[in-house]
């Protein structure tokens, strides 16, 4: 996973509420076995008027003119601005994977889905939660303000306005430690070998019906 | 000291160990798979040289990207060349790993989460993940079941443990009985559109009240699967009788001496009388009327004797702004009588309403009538086990009479995945559980509902009252 350290970007805002999975990356991309090429088709049925299939790239496509993430404003943008219940829906962490694709490193939303929230930090993409007056106040802004960006300081836990004030944001330390380093979850969990062998040893002699027949 | 949540009791039981910042290694029992969230997991599993570390921990079985016709043909029948490379996969990492699957081909398979409780793989106090958010569905075994993403699969199956954080605790409770007529989808229909599609975000909800001990396991599976319909990532229901007397005698369940062992130790799965919850809500099963989504949000649903409303109703502007969306996306006028929506489409299927019950719901509906010309209906059972079991008790032959396509079994239209789906403006009832933007096809219209509303639309061409069509003559 690549390192989340710190970030300037330009902020894109969706201005909608209880943005799904389906949205984000439709079902009709979900079939490579792959984790990568879905950057082309992050929100497909807005970015397009068409509909679009795997074997379509986007050159090939009706843009939709009129969709915030196709004004040229906000070409290049990193940072995501969204309202609240992000990532709603299913569990695809392809959803995640096409965000950070078409080059989003960071979504800010006055609330996340669980799922989602969780699939971020497995793919180098910071969610961060802000009170929902702090997100209403930064729309204003970025509506007013053409390139409006936002420094992301990861280790701080900061994020510095153009104005040159200062927000602070919370994050578990534990999704920090990986994100900071970019570290591989399952390396660190395997470190916990012993315990996790303990565990089942005990779990095992109290509940024998959980464990099959070893093959 | 205060009790404990059923939840609290099933997180205790697995905790392998606390970090400091409170995020927890959570053994996993029971990890089933499918074809779609899969196949990057193993991926990253052969990049780093990693075996499963418990394979008889897992099972698989293809279902989201199934054809529903043409199964004889098992892979080969897949048209779709790139969905046909997954199940192919599948095949593959299943074998080079050692993985239980139950192959396109095989009897046993279907839905992810129809095929788990079926075959006895989901048992109570259980710790059970899925690369699907429906794993909730499981829930209703009291076992603490929860979607994961696909890093998450191949930790899983790397390491037999989740890092998480405990959730909340959030209870609710449904007093009274459903009415006849109204079923488990319209009491968890009902559910969300009280709390929201977030009302559940950081909690795992407990079911619990009259009206959910009073519903059978598979009543109770429709309301634990649309949990995450309402933000939590898992839902609950305690163990009884009707708990035990499902899981004996499944192939997977124990047996004999160890049945014995593990139903005592299951008698303690329910929330001790003085636990502390987080959050409750309360409802009365006996105002409960069958339920239609008007929307493209699980949240925005009404009674079908109510009318499509006026966004200018919603008071706060967020709310405002996602109605006329709805309305607009929807095709639909303010105003209008839910009952005078017509269809085009009909979908019965689902991880939330493709199973035995379900199917006898629909086909009651169904028998000696007509579906509408013009109208187009599917009825997808949950797993191969289903469609036997509906062909034996003669419910295939009334939806065929009636005119219903009667399909093998997969996730279908619910995600329209594989070839069944809504084209552009259609609009379909459908028993699944997502109303989003394009769920069942790019541009399609979809209103959730349950089995026997499904069916009544079918029949009337339109939404309509169940309860009424019942009163009526055939
Ligand atoms: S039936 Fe629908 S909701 Fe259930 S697992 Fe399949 S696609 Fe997901």
């Amino acid at each position: 996973m690549k390192p989340f350290t710190t970030l300037i970007g330009v902020v894109a805002p969706l201005d909608r509420a209880n943005i799904d999975t389906d949205q984000i990356i439709p079902k009709q991309f979900l079939k490579s076995i792959r984790r990568t090429g879905f950057g082309d088709n992050l929100f497909d049925a807005w970015r397009f008027e068409d509909e679009g299939s795997m074997s379509r790239t986007p050159n090939e496509r009706i843009i939709n003119r009129r969709f915030v993430l196709n004004q040229p404003r906000y070409q290049g943008a990193s940072i995501l601005l969204a309202r609240e219940n992000f990532g709603c829906g299913s569990s695809r962490e392809h959803a995640v994977w096409a965000l950070d694709e078409f080059g989003f490193r960071c979504v800010i939303a006055p609330s996340f889905a669980d799922i989602f929230f969780n699939n971020c930090f497995k793919s180098g993409l910071l969610p961060i939660v802000l009170e929902e007056e702090i997100v209403d106040q930064l729309f204003r802004e970025v509506a007013r303000t053409p390139g409006y960006a936002l420094t992301i300081d990861l280790a701080a836990q900061t994020i510095l306005k153009p104005d040159g004030s200062m927000l602070s944001f919370a994050v578990g330390a534990h999704q920090k430690h990986c994100l900071l380093g970019g570290l591989d979850d399952v390396g660190l969990t395997l470190e916990h070998t012993d315990a996790i062998r303990a565990f089942e040893t005990r779990h095992r002699a109290a509940n024998p019906w959980l464990f099959g027949e070893a093959p | 000291m205060v009790g404990s949540t059923l939840y609290d009791k099933i997180w205790r039981d697995h905790v392998v160990l606390e970090r400091d910042d409170g995020t927890c290694l959570l053994y996993i029992d029971r990890h089933l798979l499918h074809e779609v969230t899969s196949p990057q997991a193993f991926e990253g599993l052969k990049l780093a040289g990693r075996r499963p570390w418990r394979v008889d921990a897992n099972l698989a079985t293809p279902d989201h990207n199934v054809p529903t016709t043409a199964r004889a043909r098992g892979i080969e029948g897949i048209d779709d060349e790139i969905a046909r490379v997954q199940v192919v996969t599948l095949d593959a990492n299943c074998k080079a790993f050692g993985i239980e699957q139950y192959d396109i081909l095989d009897p046993r398979q279907g839905i992810v989460h129809v095929v788990g409780p079926e075959q006895g793989a989901t048992l109570p106090g259980m710790t059970i993940v899925c690369g699907d958010s429906h794993t909730s569905t499981h829930g209703a075994f009291a076992a603490l079941a929860q979607g994961i993403g696909t890093s998450d699969v191949e930790h899983v199956l790397a390491t037999q443990c989740l890092v998480q954080r405990k959730a909340r605790n959030m209870k609710v409770e449904v007093t009274g009985q459903l009415p006849p007529g109204v079923a488990a989808k319209d009491l968890v229909l009902a559910i969300i559109g009280r709390v929201g599609t977030a009302g559940g975000t950081g909690c795992t909800i407990e079911f619990m009240g009259s009206a959910i001990r009073a519903l059978s396991m598979e009543g109770r599976m429709t309301v634990c699967n649309m949990s995450i319909e309402a933000g939590a990532r898992a839902g609950l229901i305690a163990v009884d009788d009707t708990t035990l007397d499902y899981l004996a005698g499944r192939p997977l369940a124990p047996q004999g001496d160890r049945w014995a062992r593990a139903a005592e130790a299951w008698s303690r799965l329910h929330s001790d009388s003085d636990a502390n919850w987080d959050v409750e809500v309360t409802l009365d099963a006996n105002a409960i009327v069958p339920q239609v989504t008007w929307g493209t949000s699980p949240e925005l649903v009404l009674g079908i004797d109510q009318r499509v409303p006026d966004p200018a109703g919603f008071g706060d502007p967020s709310a405002r702004d996602q109605a006329s969306r709805a309305l607009a996306y929807m095709g639909l006028e303010p105003g209008t009588p839910l009952a005078e929506i017509a269809i085009d489409k009909v979908f019965i299927g689902s991880c939330t309403n493709a199973r035995i019950e379900d199917l006898r719901a629909a086909a009651e509906v169904a028998r000696g009538r007509q579906v509408a010309s013009g109208v187009q209906a599917l009825v997808v059972p949950g797993s191969g086990p289903v469609k036997r079991q509906a062909e034996a008790e003669g419910l295939a032959e009334i939806f065929v009479d009636a005119g219903f396509e009667w399909r093998d079994p997969g996730c279908s239209m619910c995600l329209a995945m594989n070839a069944d789906k809504l084209a552009p403006g259609e609009r379909c009832a459908s028993t699944s559980n997502r109303n989003f933007e394009g769920r069942q096809g790019h541009g399609g219209r979809t209103h959730l509902v349950s089995p026997a509303m499904a069916a009544a639309a079918a029949i009337a061409g339109h939404f309509t009252d169940v309860r009424e069509l019942a009163r009526g003559s055939r």
